[in-house]
């Protein structure tokens, strides 16, 4: 089959079993691949690792996981002044040799994404290599795809031009493009790690008495240009996602029932709650039922 | 005459066979070298006879009567004779020829075992198992807790562990139409985290791999008791070993009488229907006689001790039944409330990772979800929805107050619950107050439970006017229901339930992680079915197995009970009280029962099976003091790893894991209080557990371990019925559906089964609750309540004694009617331990849960160097050393000093433990999170006295009842502080003081 590998990662489906960290043990860990791998360590670095990621506190959490691995680069740094001892296959599958690249522990630091592993006992660096032993033997994609109960690895054998149309179809990115590395590990829903979200509840006071306000606008609003916007649900929540990953002064404007609120907030982490914002707005359409 | 003549020609020619088939098969040969024996097979009055002489592994034979044979197989007579020697043997003939003595077995007994066995072996020895590959390796199978796996293995190594693929020659898929969409499920068999960790276990360094005796344990002098936990050990051969466990097995029932030896299994540590601990370990037990150690239901608890009083369904222990559930939910509900419950972490039970492709279904469906639980959980990250947080053991205030909310403001179903229920009223008139003046609004459950009460107010309007599943616990059970308000939390689910019209389409109990559409008539046994114990008491046997599968039956004649969580009060203070965990009624958990029994001996020598226990047993520490009394005079640990807890024995026998032997069992295929389990999947599998690899070292199958101690008190042939762990394994395949649907040979060679699912639809079972909320007879496949057991007329209503839904439930009434802890009338009572004790509060400000793990199975496959230690959620290697997680939330860990992977001291008046700190706000303030079940135990000596480092955070846990009058534990009601750590500081200051 001609085209190349990539693997595409869904950050939005990963719920960090960590199977997939687990199988790449299960495959490595004590077995000598001679031409791909040697041994992995059974107990330190996975070569799958995944990192999690918290934004949010209270009840406006959420937390996302990635997986994090070799990203088999085009333009693979770990390559560069390797003598031979990193190849770069036809099927764009970095390989480290097991045997040249014995003692070169310089190799490890080269890799921007910390995705080399230093196996100590065998003085090697060490990477996961997309299974390109199993590919090689017919296999239709590695384990962490085979053992993902939510589907959250997608490999994918394809050309450079069909992959790039694909990746700017459904949004896909790689990591630190800025870098020029090229990636061949895509990822999905990136900006549950990489933006900034502000949330909050809204509540309506009636009578003394609180309610979650379903139905509420919620306008984002930086330098009076609006740059999100949301519908309280039946629990008062918003949240507006994507955000720049900055801090950044923005306004939020609340409508409902003809009342307006403006309230001035900063994108000072990740994910930033505002807790409840109450509306004194008695108003005969109010339906907090549902 | 003729028949005479058949016989003889038989035992002519049956050198014969045994020649050709040692010819044939190395391993027939092998196993006929072990042994130089004389058998001789003859009829009682001698008419007929002929012995066989077999010496360095070759086979002659002698027509008529040997003088002196070593083995002898007599019958009645020719049809008995016959029965045994024509094939094919009917195993019934056979074992009932044995019970009524028309066969007679005489010889030392491993000699006739082995004999026995070498007979059988002429069947199995040419069968091929496992699936040889191009690559040169052979693909075995396998079941675990967490699912069945291939194993491939080449030149006895385990190369790799994958879940099985169905292929095109397994049978179809189920598929079901919801919303205008079809659904199908993945034709993978899908695994738990753990389950791929199989490798690493059987080849971790910390195998026990050598029979052990203790250095300063000496069974014919000085035993040095206090040693226990202490002492080093040293090697010894298994003919030593078993000759000590044996002869103190018989000095104890010589000196002390029947009951001296105590059997504590752990639960779950391998799988399979022969080897497990309701299966071999009982049949052992049984045949020796001893006391029993008895569980309680500690995954379920609340809804034992309280939910069950509502609405029957003892048998499950009192959860709800799957049937349906989530055909219902994915066609009909809206709105799914996950309470207490992540079946994201804990896959329900035993299965795999099955529940999630449905879980992301109801996520297409665009169902919403409310996740309930003071952690922003596993299957609450992975799906969104709205989280709510109350305070550990608060939930029964905030069910009361969603349930004020739909009296107020009529939003429950008043139809159902005039017709369907009893006793509403007085619980109408709880919740308004008029019962003790105090309405239960969700202001008044504000303060308690932390959650505002505007969301409870949401959340009540948004659940009385949508079609809601409420899923409680993971598969039923949930961490909610193992508090000091467990069972008022469990009790709260089923009001929930019963005031929205349980059983009416898209109103049910589970969400989607139960009650797929498969074909619940085929039969296999569970694990719980009992195997090939013989025990009817005490494993659900009597209901098919014992039946299907004819075999010895066997008897425990000591009736001398201790509660598991009592164990250790038995041994220090010589007794203890109890209440039954037994499922066969409503009322039989009202009954106490007391340690010593008049008439038995009381406990002095302990046979410890299975895993560690001090990750989940109550306040576990008092294990140490037990172990270390003087009236225990004899320890014996049967494991397969050192954890800890093995080090406590005198004996360690060494076991091998289930990869080293030969098993067979069906995936979550429980039986027993789980009934129908596999419910939870989306293929039934049965799976034949091969003997994939030889054991390790000098370790030996639990069967194989049992039979050599047996043996020596001439118990081996009652033992194995002359039968090897592959021949019970194919009973038990006899004794299922399956040779009707494959052969014995397949079976063996491809490993699995897939059952093929209901054929249509009108064969899917019902809705679980459907009939009963349309008033027709009981209509899916259970086998309870008891026909005794109905109120009325037989199958219509429930096992309660009204036959409804009982808001104030009658058994309650009758049988503690003035509880303060377990009041009929449902009342909300802050724990006994939690933030209404103050003076506790002041020394221990934060409350401490400890969850089903996410990521081992209880202690399955926990520690051990392991690749689970490679994982961070689970353990933090910190300076070499793999640590137990603790989650707390920035707020109370920025108070405290504490950072991100930072050692921590977690501690209370019971324990200290020795985590890493994971600084997370999904977990609520003033709350720790870490899960049970650490198979690790790891005790230093420090400033601060003995803390463990190996993360057993039962060790903190309360040991009081949950309820008194109950056996409940309560886990997850438990106060503690927590500091940072210096273990280095803290070790050498404790030098200094010393010196």
């Amino acid at each position: 089959m001609s085209g190349k590998w990539n693997m595409i990662v869904d950050v939005g489906r990963c719920n960090n079993c960590a199977s997939c960290t687990l199988a790449v043990m299960d495959e490595h860990a004590g077995n000598d691949f001679p031409g791909y791998a040697a041994p992995q360590p059974g107990s330190g670095a996975a070569w799958i690792q995944i990192s999690r990621k918290t934004r949010g506190e209270g009840e406006h959490i959420d937390v996302a996981y990635m997986p994090a691995m070799c990203n088999h680069c085009d333009n693979p740094p770990c390559a560069e002044d390797a003598g031979g001892a990193v190849v770069k296959r036809d099927d764009g599958i970095v390989l480290i040799d097991p045997v040249r690249a014995r003692g070169r522990r310089d190799i490890v630091a080269k890799c921007p994404y910390g995705a080399i592993n230093w196996n100590e006992e065998l003085q090697l660096p060490q990477i996961w290599i997309f299974d390109a032993h199993l590919l090689d033997a017919g296999w239709p994609f590695p384990r962490c795809q085979h053992v993902c109960p939510t589907g959250a690895y997608r490999a994918i054998k394809v050309s450079d031009v069909e992959m790039q149309a694909l990746a700017r179809q459904q949004g896909l990115e790689v990591l630190r493009p800025e870098l020029g590395t090229a990636p061949r590990v895509y990822y999905r829903n990136l900006h549950r790690v990489m933006k900034r979200f502000i949330a909050g509840t809204v509540h309506a006071v009636r009578h003394g008495i609180r309610d979650c306000l379903q139905g509420c606008a919620v306008s984002l609003q930086r330098e009076g240009v609006e740059v999100a916007r949301a519908i309280s649900d039946c629990f008062g929540d918003f949240r507006l996602d994507g955000l720049p990953d900055e801090t950044l002064l923005y306004e939020l404007v609340l409508e409902h029932g003809g009342q307006q609120v403006r309230v001035p907030v900063e994108s000072d982490v990740a994910g930033k709650s505002l807790g409840a914002i109450a509306l004194a707005i008695p108003h005969p359409d109010d339906n907090v039922s549902m | 005459m003729v028949s005479r003549l058949i016989l003889r020609v038989i035992l002519y020619s049956f050198t014969q066979v045994l020649r050709l088939a040692a010819w044939r098969h190395a391993s027939l040969a092998a196993f006929m070298r072990r042994r130089d024996c004389i058998a001789q097979l003859q009829l009682r009055d001698g008419s007929i006879g002929r012995h066989y002489i077999v010496r360095a592994g070759t086979i002659r034979a002698r027509a008529g009567l040997h003088s002196r044979p070593d083995v002898t197989i007599s019958f009645r007579d020719v049809p008995t004779a016959l029965s045994f020697l024509v094939p094919p043997v009917d195993q019934a003939e056979v074992v009932h020829a044995a019970k009524t003595f028309r066969v007679v077995v005489d010889g030392p007994d491993p000699l006739v075992v082995w004999f026995m066995q070498l007979l059988n072996m002429i069947q199995t020895a040419g069968l091929r198992t496992g699936r040889r590959l191009r690559d040169g390796t052979t693909r075995y199978t396998t079941n675990t807790n967490g699912g069945p796996l291939f194993v491939y293995v080449r030149a006895g190594r385990i190369i790799r562990t994958t879940p099985i693929d169905l292929d095109r020659t397994d049978a179809p898929s189920w598929s079901l139409q919801a919303r205008g969409r079809r659904f199908s499920p993945r034709r993978q068999a899908t695994v738990s985290p753990h389950a791929l960790t199989l490798r690493s276990l059987v080849d971790s360094d910390r195998r026990l791999l050598y029979p052990m005796k203790r250095v300063d344990f000496d069974p014919n002098g000085e035993r040095h008791v206090q040693r226990r936990g202490v002492s080093g050990y040293v090697r010894i051969s298994w003919e030593e070993a078993l000759q000590i466990v044996s002869s103190e097995i018989k000095r104890m029932k010589r000196e002390h009488g029947p009951g001296a030896m105590a059997l504590y299994p752990s639960s779950h540590h391998q799988w399979g229907n022969v080897g497990y601990y309701l299966s071999a370990m009982l049949r052992f037990g049984n045949l020796l006689g001893f006391t029993r150690v008895h569980p309680n239901p500690d995954s379920w608890e609340g809804w034992y001790w309280g939910a069950m009083h509502h609405f029957g369904n003892s048998l499950r222990v009192g959860i709800p039944g799957p049937y349906g559930v989530a055909e219902d939910c994915l066609k009909n509900c809206e709105l799914i409330v996950y309470w207490s419950s992540d079946p994201e972490k804990t896959s329900g039970a035993y299965a795999g990772s099955e529940g999630t492709e449905r879980r992301r279904w109801t996520q297409e469906l665009g169902i919403p979800s409310v996740h309930i639980d003071p952690f922003f959980n596993a299957t609450a990250q992975l799906l969104g929805g709205k989280w709510i947080a109350p305070r550990p053991g608060t939930d029964a205030a905030l069910a009361a107050a969603i349930m004020y909310v739909w009296v107020r403001e009529d939003l429950y179903d008043k139809e159902y619950v005039r017709t369907r229920t009893t006793g509403f009223e007085q619980w109408r008139d709880y919740l308004l107050g008029k019962d003790d003046g105090t309405p239960k609004t969700p202001e008044w459950q504000e303060p308690e439970t932390g959650v505002s009460a505007a969301t409870v107010r949401a959340l009540a309007r948004l659940w009385g006017t949508r079609r809601t599943h409420l899923a409680a616990g993971g598969a039923g059970l949930g961490g909610a229901g193992r508090s000091a308000t467990g069972a008022q939390w469990a009790r709260s689910m089923i009001l929930l339930l019963a005031m929205q019209g349980w059983g009416k389409p898209g109103v049910n109990s589970g969400g989607v992680q139960s009650g797929t559409p498969l074909d619940f008539s085929f039969y296999f046994p569970g694990y719980a079915d009992g195997g090939i114990s013989g025990e009817l008491n005490w494993t659900s046997s009597a209901v098919l197995n014992y039946t299907r599968m004819p075999h010895l039956l066997t008897l425990n004649p000591v009736k001398q009970l201790v509660p598991r969580q009592r164990f250790p009060e038995a041994i220090i203070e010589g007794r203890c009280e109890g209440y039954a965990w037994d499922g066969i009624s409503l009322e039989a958990q009202f009954a106490p029962f007391a340690y010593p029994m008049p008439g038995y001996s009381k406990i002095h020598m302990l046979y410890r099976y299975g895993g560690s226990s001090f990750g989940t047993l109550a306040r576990s520490g008092r294990l140490i003091e037990a172990y270390r009394h003087p009236s225990l005079e004899f320890v014996v640990n049967q494991s397969i790893w050192r954890e800890g807890e093995a080090e406590f024995a005198d004996i360690i026998l060494p076991a091998c894991t289930q990869l080293e032997r030969w098993d067979i069992g069906e995936w979550a295929g429980a039986g027993g209080y789980a009934h129908d389990a596999q419910a939870q999947l989306n293929h039934r599998l049965i799976v034949m557990q091969h003997k994939c690899i030889e054991p390790r070292g000098e370790s030996r199958s639990d069967y194989q371990i049992f039979l050599d101690i047996l043996s020596r008190l001439g118990l081996g042939a009652v033992f194995s019925e002359g039968c090897s762990e592959l021949d019970w394994c194919k009973r038990v395949f006899d004794s299922s559906d399956l040779p009707k649907r494959i052969s014995w040979q397949k079976f063996l060679e491809k490993g699995y089964y897939v059952v093929p699912p209901a054929e249509s639809e009108a064969l899917h079972a019902p809705p679980y609750l459907r009939w009963y909320a349309e008033g027709r007879k009981k209509d899916v496949p259970e086998p309870h309540p008891l026909p005794s057991q109905y109120a009325e007329e037989f199958g219509l209503g429930l096992q309660t004694p009204s036959g409804k839904i009982e808001f104030v439930p009658e058994t309650l009434r009758r049988n503690c009617p003035d509880s303060t802890e377990r009041p009929p009338l449902n009342r909300y009572l802050p724990s006994w331990e939690g933030p209404h004790t103050s003076e506790l509060v002041a020394r221990y400000p934060l409350q401490l849960i400890s969850t089903h793990s996410r990521y081992s199975f209880h202690t399955y496959s926990d520690g051990k160097n392991a690749f689970l230690n490679a994982i961070p959620e689970h353990r933090v290697r910190i300076g070499g050393y793999c640590y137990w997680v603790i989650n707390i939330n920035p707020g109370d860990a920025r108070a405290r000093n504490i950072r991100q992977h930072d050692l921590v001291r977690v501690f209370n008046e019971r324990a200290s433990v020795i985590c890493a700190a994971d600084v997370t706000p999904a977990v609520r303030a003033g709350v720790l999170k870490g899960f049970e079940s650490s198979a690790e135990v790891d005790f230093i000596d420090t400033r601060s006295g003995l803390v463990d480092r190996g993360g057993c955070l039962n060790l903190l846990t309360p040991d009081r009842r949950m309820i008194q009058g109950t056996e409940g534990v309560a886990g997850n009601s438990c106060l503690v502080e927590i500091e940072p750590w210096d273990e280095a500081a803290s070790r050498s200051a404790l030098a200094r003081e010393r010196a």
